[in-house]
């Protein structure tokens, strides 16, 4: 069985690249059984996302989408 | 809206500004003044031929300073001015903190359980949210918080980072993973957590 150390490695590394089978299988199951684990797993989702959003800056000041 | 920071750094009045600062924090951690400024210059340069890509100013800012960071690292590894403030130091540092989430087992720590973050998408309208975001992009150790924007913010591919950085591919794995659970943690610690007491 995997630890929380090395699944959350596995989430990130699932950002970069397609895991193998094997792999989806296991993190899977661990999510599943672990509230931190899957939290965590949501919160890359959101990091990338909230980055891009401040990357792109679509919410810096308002009187620039007056223009 | 991309707009809007081309024609800023169309502005001299921006670029002079902009330039003033960079030169402060570089003259600030290189030896000599001449050091600086080929390091502000050519940070400059690079960081614009991405400037396209950001919307928003901080967000640019925030990228040209983590390339000016890295020239002065390279100069300093060069000229081989501070041999401690190696990267070995860092990660050192940054194992502390990993091994400060997870028990020997590898399980989380109890009280560092990535907690439900409620509303997430709401706080990207909050400007004090932006302000916990780059403080906590800033903090991260090393050179994570630039590979993680290379990676993240310009959306480059893992092979192109590997190839401009000089570094392996499981090298970037692994400083993205520690830039992920450094910044994650620092945005429920500061952010989502704090939220739910308001």
């Amino acid at each position: 069985m995997m630890n929380c150390r090395q699944v959350t490695r596995l989430l990130s590394d699932s950002q970069e690249y397609e895991l193998s089978l094997k792999y989806r299988i296991i993190t899977r199951i661990h999510v599943m059984l672990c509230s931190g684990c899957r939290n965590f797993g949501k919160q890359l989702n959101l990091l990338r996302e909230i980055t891009r959003t401040y990357a792109k800056g679509k919410n810096e000041s308002p009187d620039k989408s007056d223009k | 809206m991309t707009t809007d920071i081309q024609s800023d750094l169309s502005n001299p009045a921006f670029v002079a500004e902009l330039r003033s600062q960079m030169l402060k924090y570089a003259i600030q951690r290189l030896p000599d003044e001449h050091l600086a400024e080929d390091a502000v210059q050519e940070a400059l340069a690079g960081a614009l031929k991405n400037a396209g890509s950001f919307g928003r100013r901080s967000a640019l800012k925030t990228w040209v300073f983590s390339i000016l960071k890295n020239k002065i690292f390279d100069i300093h590894r060069q000229r081989k001015y501070v041999p401690e403030r190696s990267p070995d130091r860092e990660e050192s540092e940054v194992e502390d903190i990993q091994d400060t989430l997870f028990d020997a087992r590898g399980s989380w720590q109890t009280d560092e359980q990535p907690a439900n973050w409620s509303s997430p998408m709401a706080a990207v309208q909050n400007e004090d949210f932006w302000r916990v975001f780059e403080t906590c992009l800033q903090g991260l150790p090393g050179n994570q918080s630039h590979l993680f924007m290379k990676r993240e913010f310009l959306e480059c591919k893992g092979d192109e980072i590997c190839k401009s950085e000089g570094i392996s591919l499981s090298n970037l794995h692994t400083q993205l993973y520690r830039a992920r659970l450094h910044l994650r943690e620092c945005l429920e610690n500061r952010w989502f957590l704090k939220g739910e007491r308001r």
